[in-house]
């Protein structure tokens, strides 16, 4: 009654949206790197075109996204880190795993290339190479899907280059697009998926020097948040976002989006 | 960098052609922060004029405390709003987070200690002018909070103004409990933040320099209204 | 005005009033009873007390010691609310003049008709008519402490206490002060005045308080105590002014 009486008002004045129409909106916990390439903005309308589902994405880390869905603050999570998204169903916060889409990580870095990298096709080497010259790297440094990857190359070529911390080794704690600002401004090398990076509009001397590695494959999963943690979730629209996104529709839809001529994100659903 | 001056030039061609998707974020910028001060001043006001008149033990305490929020950093606010707001949070039934309303709590929470300390200074430098008067009159101190309140007016409109700056500008705080969603929670710092993510430092800048245009003309309207007023003699001896 | 009441006002007594700053008295009054018709004057040279004694007896500062009466009974919240004051520099709201006086009227819960009534006939009486819609800190320094009179007499009052009010002001605009006083006084209200213009205490006074260092010297009716001083004190002040 209270509750009602509250949002009532609040819809009087305008600053809140009415709950009427059974979960007119709901809300994706995702990625930059979703947002800020343009694909979310390109693929949505026509799911809510077709639903009458209003798609709010609130675009932060991985890591980040997968802490407000534990709380229950979002209804979908759309991320890129499948081993963490794992844990998050094995722990009981999401319904289940489905595979939407890939695309790839890419190390950019200065032409001038103090590490020599151009042109290297393993990612594990490229990143002893760049150890060694102490050039400088930039990392997110934010337990972002992006952070995590770039942990595991490290890890494979037996480096801590957090003991290099605040010297050749620069953690920004920030997302994608701000810690591509950091490398742009100092000339660092730098681990990004492709999708920001082509979108990305300050590159000022950074380009692409090492692509192609099988390891730099970037997996994007979605997942219902469950129902039963926490009773809010708009569970019905949820699971019709999730169908239509894996389903021909949505595959398509992401099939189709392309910025500069290139395909960022390919769709890959079983 | 690109070039600024083009990129301000879409920017403000942008703002003049009526762009509706830009017009939209620059309103709701104004209806969040707006709605914000006005409810900052509701409590902050009487709160701070209570504390220019009253006299009780630890009172300075009280007054240093409320300086020292002025100050608090906005991500801190928009975390503990978060966490009020979340589903798992105590009012988590209100589904408020990444609403406009949640960001107006946050920017309440943010200006509320600014417009109590600013009016605090103001009312207690008049009380000490009215003081004698007023006992005189037989108000007492608790009906002279709404006297002095009135009277001050005019300077308290630089309390609000103070206020509304902080909120206008905040990003911290906003982009956490609202989550920057186009179209819904969308306002112009959580732009300039996003636009800035996207390397499109230029538009971010101009966008900005909108920012400081609509505080310009904010502060010159409430300066002529204050002008005219102090012409006819409202204003402090 | 309102309630026209001729005849003698309330009697004013203070009892063993003392004030004490560091240890050394600065008000000590044994007795000092106000029961005459017309005004009273409180004379004496900067720092005798005057002003002082002014706010113990209007209840606006409390005394160390002592009591101030009215009618025989302790000053009460009651007395008080019978009581105005005005000031030497006026302390006017930073509102119209038909405001200020509003503020007191309504604080009296008058219905609004009557206020506005009395609004009238108060700007009336101060010479204030056409200026009601003025703000009050924009009147010239004798229409404001008008005002600040205006203001007092909205309340009402049985006495009415004021601290120098025409000091800063030139012969014309005293005139107009004092001729408001006079008539204030033949309706029934108690004036207790300070001043330090020997001529305005011989225009208006019927009995004089003459202070010096926190002390009655002298108390009587004022062609006695102006032509024919008792104290030493009183002498030497009205001869010059200047007593050390």
């Amino acid at each position: 009654m209270i509750r009602n009486l509250i949002r009532s008002s609040l819809v009087a004045l305008g600053l809140a949206v009415p709950a009427a129409a059974e979960e007119a909106y709901i809300v994706v916990q995702s990625t930059t790197s979703t947002q800020n390439s343009g694909l979310l903005d390109h693929i949505l309308p026509g799911f809510e075109a077709e639903t009458g589902v209003d798609v709010r994405v609130v675009a932060v880390g991985t890591g980040q996204a997968i802490r407000n869905a534990i709380n229950g603050d979002g209804d979908v999570l759309l991320v890129h880190s499948k081993p963490a998204e794992e844990q998050f169903v094995a722990d009981g916060w999401g319904v289940e795993r489905f595979d939407v889409m890939y695309n790839d990580f890419v190390l950019v870095g200065p032409k001038a290339d103090p590490a020599g990298v151009k042109g290297e096709v393993d990612i594990i080497v490229a990143l002893s190479a760049i150890a060694n010259s102490e050039a400088p790297f930039a990392s997110r440094g934010d337990d972002s899907g992006t952070h995590k990857a770039e942990m595991r190359h490290w890890k494979a070529a037996g480096i801590d280059p957090t003991s290099a911390s605040g010297r050749w080794y620069r953690e920004t704690g920030s997302g994608m697009g701000a810690t591509l600002n950091v490398a742009s401004g100092m000339g660092a090398y730098v681990l990004t998926d492709r999708a920001t990076w082509l979108s990305f509009g300050n590159r000022g001397d950074l380009e692409i020097l090492v692509e192609g590695d099988p390891r730099l494959f970037n997996q994007y999963g979605v997942i219902l948040v469950n129902p039963e943690k926490h009773p809010g979730v708009r569970a019905t629209a949820g699971q019709r976002f999730i169908d239509w996104l894996i389903g021909p529709d949505g595959q398509a839809a992401i099939d189709s989006y392309q910025l500069d001529g290139q395909q960022l994100f390919f769709p890959n659903a079983r | 960098m690109q070039n600024f001056a083009s990129e301000f030039n879409i920017a403000l061609s942008l703002i003049f052609r009526g762009d509706a998707e830009l017009w939209a974020i620059v309103l709701l910028s104004l209806r969040v922060s707006i709605f914000a001060v006005l409810i900052s001043a509701l409590i902050g006001m009487p709160v701070g004029a209570a504390l220019a008149v009253a006299r009780f033990p630890g009172r300075r305490v009280v007054i240093i405390l409320m300086n020292a929020l002025m100050g608090l950093p906005p991500v801190v606010v928009g975390l503990l709003v978060y966490l009020m707001l979340s589903r798992s949070g105590p009012l988590g039934v209100l589904e408020l987070l990444y609403t406009p309303t949640a960001m107006i709590i946050a920017q309440v929470v943010l200006v509320t200690p600014i417009i109590a300390a600013l009016t605090r200074q103001v009312v207690e430098t008049l009380a000490e002018e009215y003081s004698e008067q007023l006992r005189s009159l037989g108000v007492s101190r608790l009906a002279s909070v709404p006297v002095l309140l009135w009277d001050a007016r005019l300077a308290l409109v630089t309390a609000l103004l103070a206020g509304f700056g902080r909120a206008i500008a905040e990003v911290g705080a906003v982009i956490i409990v609202g989550g920057n969603i186009n179209h819904v929670t969308r306002v112009m710092t959580t732009t300039i933040a996003l636009e800035t993510s996207k390397g499109n430092l230029a538009l971010a800048l101009a966008l900005g320099a909108i920012l400081v245009g609509i505080a310009v003309a904010v502060n010159a309207l409430v300066s002529a209204l204050t002008l005219r007023a102090e012409r006819e003699g409202l204003r402090h001896a | 005005m309102r309630d026209v009441i001729s005849g003698v006002p309330g009697v004013l007594e203070a009892h063993n009033l003392r004030i004490a700053r560091n240890g050394k008295a600065i008000l000590e009054v044994p007795y000092l009873c106000l029961n005459g018709p017309g005004p009273t004057l409180i004379l004496g040279p900067n720092g005798a007390g005057k002003s002082l004694l002014l706010r113990c007896l209007h209840g606006l500062i409390s005394p160390d010691q002592g009591e101030v009466c009215q009618d025989g009974q302790p000053l009460s919240t009651g007395h008080k609310a019978r009581q105005a004051m005005v000031f030497q520099s006026p302390v006017l709201l930073r509102r119209s003049v038909a405001a200020n006086l509003d503020f007191v009227l309504r604080r009296q819960s008058i219905p609004r008709a009557q206020r506005k009534w009395r609004i009238a006939e108060l700007l009336a009486e101060g010479g204030l008519e056409g200026k009601a819609r003025q703000a009050a800190r924009s009147l010239s320094g004798g229409e404001a402490q008008r005002l600040a009179i205006l203001r007092a007499l909205a309340l009402d009052p049985g006495t009415l206490f004021l601290d120098e009010p025409t000091s800063a002001l030139d012969p014309s605009a005293t005139q107009k002060i004092e001729q408001m006083v006079l008539r204030a006084s033949e309706r029934g209200v108690r004036i207790v005045m300070v001043t330090h213009d020997i001529g305005q205490a011989r225009r208006l006074a019927a009995d004089i308080v003459m202070m010096q260092t926190g002390h009655v010297v002298e108390h009587g009716l004022a062609r006695q105590v102006l032509d024919a001083p008792q104290s030493a004190d009183s002498r030497r002040y009205l001869a010059g002014g200047l007593v050390t």
